[in-house]
């Protein structure tokens, strides 16, 4: 094992695994965190905790991830490039492993001018995949980007996100094949709502050797309205929602979309589960913590593997 | 001026290896004036190129031109005529030169053979410093007409650091303090109270933090 991950315990065991999502308040508030991170417990093998998501400012990401792990969680530590230079990064990341950090996600981030400080300078030192690299190397032969040597190197379990949807589409694969030469050990993709066209991304992945060389966890997220499958189908860069998606819930009255919404998320999962190549999924249940127990019991993912 | 530096030699040749027959493309402007890629140097090159690939046994055809300026689409328009007896186009003005070209003449290899560096002015003979970091918003009028971000290693908007000493940088002695400099020209110019004012965090949207840049002038489109 190349780290103390429950994530990779689960993957490496051959079980379809299942990860969830939570987003850092908007203040010190750490009851806000544990209320929300209580209904994830025992649902998902590991939650992931973004990192000033939409380039807003929430508390850090760390630190609600250090709170997880106290309440006995796997926390997913998202770190984007966005805010910090190579030097924060690979302090944070040995803090992290230190006190307990097993899993980490490493990611470009949004641009600040989707954020709460549009004014904020830009980092970007290093980009995701040079992230992925830094972190393995770190993890694998003990040493800084700069060369020197670590004492007690961090047994991170190093992810990536893929957006199979964005645009040069011939592109997306080949990218995805760039992070896994970088080193991934996992990768968690943008939420899919064009199954056809997923299918096809991961017909080409698996051609590509790459889901034997990583582990792929499907996103998905369940469309609580249609008004969010409209934002998410307008709105959302690089995010494929069909016409017969939006459709659907549209078509429900307004008090059952959202039991249309987890019955179309249900479906998919189905799907997923029987896609060549995918290793589990990532449920990203934005700011709908709360109903994660019901989605996973209905989709079947109960009891969650103690490995 | 936009200032620059010639590649190195053997950068140079590794990047031209796969050609036969190249045309190697000054510009008249920012890298004439700082020694770089006007004329001269394209003439000072081609003839560099061609002993080097002689000896190497692999002889290579270098043809000059010298453009206006390279980085205006009008003048690029020149190279039309003669470019596609070349295997690529060798350009020997900054990175807006390059990609100018490199934008009118799609199928054709554009290499730079310069390093583009920054925008700065001549402090004498021979020195070139860097002066502006093209932040969109100057702050000039506030700093003694020198610039904290081009010239502050920290691009500290309310300096010096603990790290200035004797008018020097902690990063080298031969680096000015900007903070320094700033303090001596208010001084000079009585303007010693628009130190006391703690200047704001910056809205870096007008620099490139917010995105590639343009400006459009409505008043001046045909």
């Amino acid at each position: 094992m190349k780290s103390d991950s429950n994530l990779e315990k689960v993957l490496a065991a051959g079980h379809f695994a299942v990860t969830g999502e939570l987003g850092p308040p908007r203040g010190a508030n750490l009851q806000a965190i544990k209320d929300k991170a209580a209904h994830l417990k025992g649902m998902v093998d590991a939650v992931n905790v973004t990192d000033n998501q939409t380039a807003v400012v929430r508390m850090a990401s760390w630190a609600v991830s250090l709170v997880l792990r106290e309440m006995g969680m796997e926390p997913n530590y998202q770190m984007v490039c966005r805010d910090r230079n190579r030097l924060a990064m690979q302090s944070d990341i040995l803090g992290a492993a230190a006190l307990g950090i097993n899993t980490m996600l490493c990611l470009s981030g949004d641009h600040p001018s989707f954020g709460d400080h549009p004014q904020a300078a830009n980092v970007h030192d290093i980009d995701s995949i040079q992230q992925i690299q830094m972190v393995t190397t770190m993890r694998d032969e003990g040493r800084f980007l700069g060369g020197a040597e670590i004492d007690t190197p961090p047994r991170m379990f190093v992810g990536a996100a893929a957006n199979p949807f964005g645009d040069p589409f011939e592109l997306r694969v080949l990218r995805l094949g760039k992070k896994v030469a970088a080193g991934a050990d996992f990768i968690q993709t943008q939420c899919i709502y064009n199954m056809e066209r997923f299918a096809e991304y991961m017909r080409q992945a698996v051609d590509m050797g790459l889901t034997e060389k990583t582990k792929l966890l499907a996103g998905v997220t369940p469309l609580k309205s249609a008004g969010m499958a409209r934002y998410m189908a307008k709105k959302v860069p690089g995010m494929d929602v069909p016409d017969e998606v939006v459709k659907r819930i549209a078509d429900q009255p307004k008090e059952k979309q959202a039991e249309e919404g987890i019955k179309l998320l249900c479906e998919q999962i189905e799907q997923l589960r029987e896609m060549p190549g995918v290793a589990g999924i990532h449920l990203m249940a934005i700011e709908w913590e709360h109903r994660v127990p019901e989605i996973v019991e209905r989709a079947g993912l109960l009891p969650r593997p103690q490995v | 001026m936009i200032t620059a530096e010639r590649k190195p030699m053997e950068e140079i040749f590794r990047s031209l290896e796969p050609f036969g027959k190249i045309l190697l493309v000054g510009c008249n402007e920012c890298v004439t004036v700082c020694h770089a890629g006007g004329r001269k140097e394209v003439a000072m090159l081609a003839s560099a190129l061609r002993m080097g690939r002689l000896k190497q046994g692999a002889p290579l055809t270098v043809d000059e031109m010298t453009l206006e300026r390279q980085c205006d689409p009008e003048y690029a328009e020149e190279l039309a005529l003669v470019v596609d007896q070349y295997d690529a186009v060798c350009s020997m003005a900054c990175g807006c030169g390059v990609q100018t070209v490199a934008e009118r003449y799609q199928g054709l290899p554009v290499l730079p053979m310069v390093n583009t560096a920054f925008m700065g002015s001549s402090e004498k003979n021979g020195v070139w410093a860097e002066r502006c970091a093209g932040c969109g918003n100057c702050v000039l009028g506030m700093t003694g007409g020198i610039c904290p971000i081009a010239r502050c290693s920290k691009r500290i908007f309310n300096g010096p650091c603990g790290g200035s000493s004797k008018g020097k940088c902690e990063i080298s002695p031969d680096v000015d303090c900007a903070w320094q400099l700033i303090w001596d020209r208010l001084k000079q110019l009585g303007q010693t109270e628009l130190y006391s004012q703690i200047m704001a965090p910056k809205d870096w949207r007008s620099a490139r933090d917010g995105g590639p840049r343009r400006i459009v002038r409505e008043d001046m489109a045909i």
